[in-house]
């Protein structure tokens, strides 16, 4: 939606959004369940579920558990696979949705990510692939690659080679360094960073003295985070020079343009789907009202801005 | 699935840690006894999923155990004070399977949708037969009500201080039946399902992220794939179910 007064399109790897919102992988499924909702068309994209080669299950339940200003899940990666996400996740989403989509792309070895990537390399529908290194709910997986420099330059640069499509690589929060990760990553050949995944954490049922997540950890979302994401928005989109879309408790249109100020060039939104179905339409909707507010004219103008 | 701002118009205890709460709202895309509304607490993160028990198109009847902070909270609400809700989730039950005499069976907080489920059944013409489980007399509610639709209502304690001593399986064991629909514990399902003799209709609780099948949260396996209880449940069909 292009307002005639504010201008909220930002470029993304070379495709241009008309805004930077875009509902964060794990909490929009394949965007056809919220466009019962609403015209999903108003969002800037949407990163949907993260694929893998094979289906996959995802851990034992409980995997959600309700956290002060927040909420941990151990999902796990539940998803029908490359081949059925292709077959019939992407023409009902199609259906519904007709800018370039972005795809989360999950794996266990650097070849299973190779393979799912130059998959969805050739669907037309896919703008970007999000390579997630940083799936906190895989033993073994994603996230061995999400913290070490090296693994993450290695899959990075592998990816790579099979995709001629933006290249977004997914990063944890939970490593010592997020910026030599982030670097990493660019001189592997990413176009660009998101960041941040969620972080671990656990709660403990008191009556049962057992974990309340049947996989004992999980990550951890929602607004309580969002000062540590931003920290590391702004650390990363410092010290790289390609794009990087802020994720993490994003909840407002002035959390929005908070994330932009910090260096974000989008802003995906997570766990806020979930509580409120229309966040991601309604945050997009009062874009405009905050710009005024904050005498932004350009929201391109602002990424950074904080620096 | 709709979201609305309702009105609370009753709220009171009804048994030991059980209230009623009668919610005014756009209750227009609830369809099926069985389906759940998901309620937006002050303070709380994520949605509270409560099981329908009545409805007609302005709003409905809800009936929940203080179990947590977020029912301890509604349990402090009054009339006059608004809910962010979001209604008609969830499958339901279909009651186009029920033959003519069929039973439903409730424990414990699985009671309430099997009152919508009874009426319904009852307002189609079929003879309703109702085994309602509890585990001591102060936690039975609802038993006249049930006796208004139903031709047969069987109430069992696990201490025997009301009805039949025992468990809703107990009950059930000399009943004839066409079909059932159960909710409740569940160990209460799996020992309906393992001693019952007729198809029937489970539903299944789960922690839920959203409660309207974005998250995956709530997944489960079932002879038929991987259902969200949220969205493809939390009725499954006897023959899909893996314990």
């Amino acid at each position: 939606m292009v307002n005639s007064r504010f201008d909220t399109r930002v470029d993304l790897c070379g495709i241009e959004l008309d805004n930077p919102v875009i509902p964060a992988s794990g909490t929009f499924g394949y965007g056809y369940e919220f466009a019962e909702l609403y015209d999903i068309n108003v969002l800037g994209t949407f990163s949907f579920k993260g694929t893998t080669l094979e289906p996959r299950f995802g851990n034992p339940t409980p995997r959600i558990a309700e956290c002060t200003s927040g909420m941990l899940n151990s999902v796990g990666l539940q998803n029908p696979g490359v081949k059925k996400v292709i077959s019939e996740e992407l023409p009902k989403m199609r259906a519904c949705f007709n800018k370039p989509v972005m795809a989360n792309v999950g794996g266990f070895s650097v070849e299973e990510y190779c393979k799912v990537a130059s998959m969805l390399d050739k669907e037309d529908c896919v703008g970007w692939l999000e390579v997630n290194i940083s799936c906190p709910n895989v033993h073994g997986g994603g996230m061995s690659f999400g913290t070490s420099p090296e693994a993450a330059a290695e899959v990075t640069s592998a990816v790579r080679a099979v995709t001629k499509k933006p290249l977004i690589v997914k990063l944890s929060p939970n490593v010592t360094d997020i910026v030599a990760m982030a670097k990493a990553c660019e001189d592997a050949g990413a176009d660009g960073i998101s960041l941040i995944n969620t972080l671990l954490g656990m709660r403990i049922d008191l009556r049962r003295r057992r974990p309340v997540l049947a996989n004992t950890a999980g990550g951890f979302s929602g607004p309580a985070i969002f000062p540590v994401a931003l920290r590391m928005v702004y650390a990363v989109s410092k010290a790289v020079n390609i794009p990087v879309v802020g994720m993490g408790g994003v909840a407002s249109a002035e959390d929005v343009i908070e994330m932009m100020l910090a260096g974000a060039t989008a802003v995906e939104i997570g766990a806020q789907n979930l509580v409120d179905p229309y966040a991601s339409r309604d945050i997009i909707a009062d874009l405009p009202r905050a710009m005024e507010k904050h005498s932004i004219t350009n929201l391109k103008d602002i990424i950074g801005g904080a620096h | 699935m709709k979201q609305g701002i309702w009105t609370i118009r009753d709220n009171r205890q009804i048994a030991r840690d059980v209230f009623l709460m009668r919610l005014e709202g756009d209750a227009t895309d609830i369809t099926r006894p069985g389906q759940f509304i998901n309620i937006k607490l002050d303070g709380m993160f994520l949605r509270r999923p409560i099981s329908v028990c009545d409805w007609n198109s302005d709003g409905v009847t809800v009936i929940y155990k203080v179990v947590g902070k977020g029912t301890e909270q509604m349990s402090r609400m009054s009339a006059g004070e608004d809910l962010d809700v979001l209604s008609g989730l969830g499958n339901g039950f279909d009651i186009s399977a029920a033959g003519d005499a069929p039973v439903v069976i409730g424990g414990g907080v699985g009671v309430p949708p099997m009152y919508g489920v009874a009426k319904k059944l009852a307002e189609s013409g079929r003879c309703v037969s109702a085994v309602l489980g509890f585990n001591t007399a102060a936690d039975v509610f609802f038993v006249d009500e049930f006796k208004k639709i139903c031709h047969d209502v069987r109430i069992t304690t696990a201490d025997g201080s009301l009805g039949q001593r025992g468990f809703v399986t107990d009950a059930l064991a000399d009943m004839q039946y066409s079909y059932l629909y159960t909710c409740g514990p569940e160990p209460m399902l799996k020992a309906v399902w393992d001693r019952s003799t007729s198809g029937g209709q489970y539903s299944f609780e789960e922690r839920m992220g959203c409660g309207f099948g974005a998250c995956m949260g709530c997944s489960c396996k079932t002879k038929y794939g991987n259902k969200r209880i949220c969205k493809d449940g939390p009725v499954l069909v006897r023959e899909e179910i893996i314990w």
